[in-house]
């Protein structure tokens, strides 16, 4: 009843292939980035923007990347951490080396730089699949971090072989850096989102996309019918890791601001960024913000749980939260394999026949 | 012969032993890869836990005593008692069995006929799950493991090569405890061999392994030997975890050997045991080759991910590892 198709006339082309041809999902869209855009901004505090909003806001970006090559692409991939890397780095190098820049076109150029990387890496998936490919990246992950420590040229010379964010401005308003606002950083965050959602949503229903899907299906059926798996595994690779960029450069720019490679881009944030696509659910972009949002919130919400309203020491909580996200992985492939998306689905499914039962 | 060459042949022989190492987890993925299609990413976390398992029950601490002690407001830590190293590990071995049982019950059974990748996503589910619990129940502080092992530079060693290398040579420096874990590898390949070759319950797994359904309409139970298979890698995470417990301490990183197993694995190919320690031979030669002659000039620490690297381009030339079976795809 209240999600129906019935009685939406399309009386143009451009109507019949919008992004969301069904109404109520074209009002939840506008709705939601409205409350994004009008009303978060003024009401966000510190707490809530580096807690919450803002990390869930890169790692959606992060896991829509890494959803792009894992579940449209089939190709898996546990070099996520690395690629963030190479993006906080190419961001790091290009905000010193160009001062006078936007620090918009830097990030988008630190994506750029971090897709070259991707393909590089993702050359080997020419010839080798599944978990020997999912190993191989792994060589990627290893390889980037001990780069990014042991070359001082990438870290500028610095004493702490830390990167720390220069402060940098958008329409004059700062960005990076300790003294920025909670709303600025939420902002520049939701701008990127925005865009990477729009872009990914739309490659994804393109010819490029379905080009990914049918390798992803099988690839020498795929390369039967006429894509070329050269071209699409590359540039899965290629979109996954500009968006996997992108994040790392915000990730360090504007949410850490000061960087130590180990510690904020090793093999767990890989593992992160994977559960997250897994738990959303594989081949959906709605599944990337929802994967993303869960395990962001999930931490939060343990930690005010156990330590503040039970009283529970810190590391206690921290290894119940191992044991919940693990245990919660293990149900879901049980359970629910592909994700939150089919939650949604089933629900909308609902709405639509709402009140009869079928 | 100029010392260098005889460091040169020591930095070799300190790689051998370092990859019997590798080898020893690396078995242990091939055991349930073999028999069941299942990538065990939790290898490495169930040689730690293990080796934490191990620890708690010699020194007789109460399992979940922090938790007990946060939910209860009391102050429990330990029995009192000191139980010997056999008995434990014995007791260990039961802890593991009873793991197997669990796992197989409780999450395989229900993955049976997912796609490959479900199912290695599920095994890192399952190390991070057994990873939160091993530290829930016996804490997360580093613990000396003490099973009676040999420590330290094999004397006997050094003096009798001592001879080779002239005057600004020592002898080989090789450590006794890389000796045991090199004999001990030997001696489970060889169980582990005349196991699956001469026991019922090993060709039922070879059995399986070969072909699901074919195994069950001979009557063997899937179910059965999925739990022995997982009961034999928790045994083989039990020796791995004993050993490098004995190394380095039995602490977190200990569930990092797994990712070092991985390249291991690929060389190998992933369903063969000869190839599993021959993988870990080179791996381990190699990456200590590298770092003596080429680390030094681009900075040290090659370690970390020389394994990979010569893996993925080894992989390019050769998709299916060095032992493994062809892969034919069809559509």
């Amino acid at each position: 009843m209240f999600y129906r198709e019935a009685g939406d006339f399309k009386t143009s082309y451009g109507a019949d292939n919008q992004t969301f041809p069904i109404k109520f999902d074209r009002y939840r869209y506008y709705a939601v980035l409205a409350i994004a855009y009008l009303v978060i901004p003024f009401i966000i505090n510190d707490y809530w923007a580096n807690a919450l909003f803002v990390p869930f806001l890169i790692y959606a970006i992060a896991a829509i990347g890494l959803n792009i090559l894992v579940g449209y692409g089939g190709q898996v991939s546990l070099g996520t951490g690395g690629f963030m890397a190479v993006g906080a780095y190419a961001a790091y190098k290009l905000m010193t080396a160009f001062p006078d820049v936007s620090i918009m076109i830097h990030v988008i150029l630190a994506g750029g730089v971090t897709a070259i990387v991707g393909v590089l890496f993702g050359l080997p998936s020419l010839r080798i699949k599944g978990f020997y490919l999912a190993v191989a990246t792994l060589a990627a992950q290893f390889f980037l971090v001990w780069l990014f420590n042991k070359v001082p040229w990438f870290y500028n010379y610095s004493a702490s072989g830390q990167i720390n964010a220069p402060e940098r401005t958008v329409f004059g308003v700062l960005v990076t850096g300790p003294n920025t606002e909670a709303w600025a950083k939420y902002l520049i965050c939701l701008v990127f989102v925005t865009a990477a959602g729009i872009i990914a949503r739309n490659l994804t229903r393109g010819s490029v996309g379905r080009k990914w899907m049918a390798i992803r299906d099988m690839d020498i059926a795929a390369e039967i019918i006429g894509v070329n798996p050269l071209t699409a595994k590359l540039s899965a690779f290629a979109v996954s890791s500009f968006f996997i960029g992108v994040s790392g450069a915000l990730f360090f720019a504007v949410y850490l601001g000061a960087v130590e490679v180990g510690e904020a881009f090793g093999i767990n944030k890989s593992f992160l960024v994977l559960f997250m696509v897994i738990i959303g659910g594989l081949g959906s972009i709605f599944g990337s913000f929802a994967g993303a949002a869960f395990l962001v919130l999930l931490p939060v919400a343990l930690k005010i749980i156990g330590v503040d309203v039970l009283g529970w020491p810190t590391d206690i909580v921290s290894h119940l939260q191992l044991v919940i996200v693990g245990a919660l992985i293990v149900i879901f492939l049980i359970a629910e394999p592909h994700g939150l998306a089919q939650l949604w689905r089933v629900a909308k499914e609902k709405l639509r026949l709402w009140p009869f039962p079928y | 012969m100029g010392a260098d060459f005889y460091y040169t042949i020591e930095v070799i022989l300190n790689g051998l032993m370092a990859g019997v190492l590798y080898a020893l987890v690396a078995l242990g993925f091939v055991l349930i890869f073999k028999a069941s299609g299942i990538f065990n990413y939790a290898q490495g976390v169930m040689a730690l836990f293990a080796a934490l398992t191990l620890v708690g029950i010699m020194e007789g601490q109460v399992p979940f005593s922090h938790l007990i002690n946060a939910v209860f407001g009391t102050q429990i830590h330990d029995f009192g008692w000191h139980v010997p190293a056999l008995l434990a590990i014995i007791l260990t071995m039961v802890v593991m069995v009873g793991f197997a049982w669990l796992v197989q019950k409780y999450i395989f059974r229900h993955l049976v006929g997912q796609e490959p990748i479900i199912l290695f996503m599920a095994t890192i589910g399952l190390a991070y799950f057994l990873e939160g619990v091993g530290d829930l129940m016996w804490g997360s502080d580093i613990k000396t493991l003490d099973v009676g092992l040999p420590q330290g530079a094999s004397l006997w060693i050094e003096e009798n090569t001592a001879f080779l290398g002239g005057d600004d040579f020592y002898g080989f420096f090789i450590d006794q405890l890389d000796v045991v874990a090199a004999m001990v590898a030997a001696i489970l390949v060889a169980v582990l061999v005349i196991f699956s070759q001469y026991t019922k319950q090993g060709r039922a797994m070879r059995a399986v392994a070969d072909d699901h359904q074919a195994a069950l309409s001979v009557g063997i139970s899937l179910n059965f030997i999925w739990v022995l298979v997982w009961s034999l890698a928790g045994f083989v995470a039990l020796v791995a975890g004993i050993m490098w417990g004995a190394k380095s301490g039995v602490q977190f990183s200990l569930s990092l050997i797994a990712l070092k197993a991985l390249p291991v694995l690929m060389l190998g190919g992933f369903t063969s045991i000869p190839g599993a320690i021959v993988g870990g031979l080179i791996i381990g030669v190699g990456e200590k080759l590298f770092e003596y002659s080429v680390g030094p000039m681009i900075g040290g620490a090659t370690e970390n991910w020389f394994a990979y690297v010569l893996a993925l381009l080894f992989l390019v030339f050769r998709p299916q590892g060095l032992f493994g079976e062809k892969i034919i795809e069809r559509v």
